[in-house]
């Protein structure tokens, strides 16, 4: 058996700050995870189909345009529709405090602001995927 | 944990989400795995397994996503899997090959899967060999592997795939040497990607130049395909190429090509098999361990110490 843990990294909406996005894909890399990078511009069903076919554990979302509220749900919702519900979904990027309670609600497992340690991004997948297996 | 005749079936009907968990199954060399080949082997050996395989940078994937818009354009189902290196040092990946097929990603004639190379004990090609049965079972009329250029892997692909690719680009550093190595013997096409740049028609006529010195089969015209990923240029070309040696491998030389990859896949089966009972009654009786300490005492050396081991063995039986 040689499990391993697979990250999809995302990018929603039209903004185009990868940084983020790459800094979380190379530590989760260098953590031992397998990181599937989709790109720039994505849209939920991509992201959501991109999901399906590589069978992940953990879909990680960074966006700063601001239309989290917009593209997160859909996302959220098309993982039901596939029945993807056992992945975990984390979200970075820039989004405000006050919307993070309504994000939650919707399914979405952890928000890391800017600052966020990238220790603390591993760990909460770490977490997740051994008490899953 | 969901059943084997439920993947199975799900594969065989062409579900996604049962074609992705198969291949996962056989990434983690789960026991399911061998079970789900087993049920799936019957409904293989239709799709054609396409090998493409270069230097990085070279445009593989972008080229890989205008091949598959080509095909699907002609109305055929398309399976990519694209191989990327795991880190010795970490065991992390880093799978970058959909950014340049992301609209690619709902088309429902197309499945793309990102696979790591791990550190498989027979090599790449058998857990990549097993997630091309699980496409081609899955109804996939082309299925397309694409590797790395660089060490073992790419001549590994021969086990693999039917017709092999070998892309190159101009300025890519030292040009011609890069795909000296190994890679001049392995393809049935050669693609020159890039053919846009200054230096395309040097790469082509130094390829030109390998084949020459290179002409051991006759039957089989090698071409070289100039294309640019970029704007979809070549690719045409290269598709009716890619047909073409499908039709010449039917007419001539399939067979013999499937024979060559049972036997194959037989032998490593066998060595599979067999290192893996070996190992057990090692470790076991913690011989291993024993063995292991004398060979960092310098005491014997690692091939020594097997044969003893073998030779031990073989008694006993």
């Amino acid at each position: 058996m040689q499990k391993k843990i697979r990250v999809l990294i995302a990018k929603p909406g039209l903004d185009s700050h990868d940084r983020g996005a790459k800094v979380v894909a190379r530590a989760l890399r260098d953590a031992g995870m397998e990181v599937i990078y989709t790109g720039l511009r994505q849209t939920p069903e991509q992201i959501v189909e991109a999901a399906l076919q590589e069978d992940v554990d953990v879909i990680g979302l960074s966006i700063l345009s601001g239309a989290h509220k917009t593209l997160f749900p859909k996302i959220m919702q098309l993982l039901k529709e596939k029945g993807l519900t056992d992945i975990l979904v984390f979200a970075g990027g820039i989004i405000p405090e006050e919307d993070v309670p309504e994000l939650k609600k919707i399914g979405i497992k952890e928000i890391f602001g800017p600052g966020t340690p990238t220790e603390k991004i591993i760990q909460c997948i770490q977490d997740y995927c051994s008490k899953r297996a | 944990m969901i059943k084997t005749e439920e993947i199975v079936k799900g594969v065989l009907t062409g579900d996604r989400r049962s074609i992705a968990k198969a291949i996962t199954i056989i990434e983690n060399n789960e026991p399911q795995a061998k079970d789900i080949i087993a049920s799936i082997y019957p409904h293989t050996g239709k799709a054609h397994v396409i090998g493409l395989t270069g230097p990085g940078g070279s445009g593989k994937s972008t080229l890989i996503e205008k091949i598959v818009r080509e095909y699907r354009q002609k109305g055929k189902t398309v399976g990519v899997i694209a191989v990327d290196p795991t880190s010795p040092f970490t065991g992390g990946a880093f799978l970058g090959d959909r950014i340049r097929m992301q609209e690619l990603s709902t088309d429902p004639g197309v499945f793309i899967r990102s696979m790591a190379t791990r550190n498989y004990s027979g090599g790449i090609a058998k857990a990549t060999n097993d997630a091309v049965k699980v496409l081609d079972a899955s109804a996939k009329d082309v299925v397309i592997v694409e590797t790395v250029g660089a060490g073992q892997s790419e001549v590994e692909i021969i086990k693999v795939a039917q017709t092999i690719v070998v892309i190159h680009a101009p300025g890519l550093g030292d040009d011609i040497q890069a795909i000296k190595a190994g890679l001049m013997e392995i393809a049935d096409i050669f693609v020159v990607n890039k053919a846009d740049r200054e230096n395309a028609e040097k790469a082509v006529i130094d390829i030109q130049a390998m084949l020459q010195l290179n002409n051991k089969e006759k039957s089989w015209q090698i071409p070289i395909i100039k294309t640019v990923a970029l704007t979809g240029e070549g690719v045409p070309q290269l598709i009716e190429k890619l047909e073409e040696h499908r039709e010449f491998l039917e007419k001539e030389k399939l067979l013999q090509k499937a024979l060559l990859k049972a036997e194959v896949e037989l032998v490593d089966a066998i060595k599979d098999k067999v290192a893996q009972s070996i190992l057990e009654e090692l470790k076991s009786k913690g011989k291993f361990e024993e063995l292991i300490e004398k060979i960092l005492k310098r005491e014997i050396d690692a091939a020594s110490a097997a044969e003893k081991l073998l030779r031990e063995m073989l008694k006993k039986a």
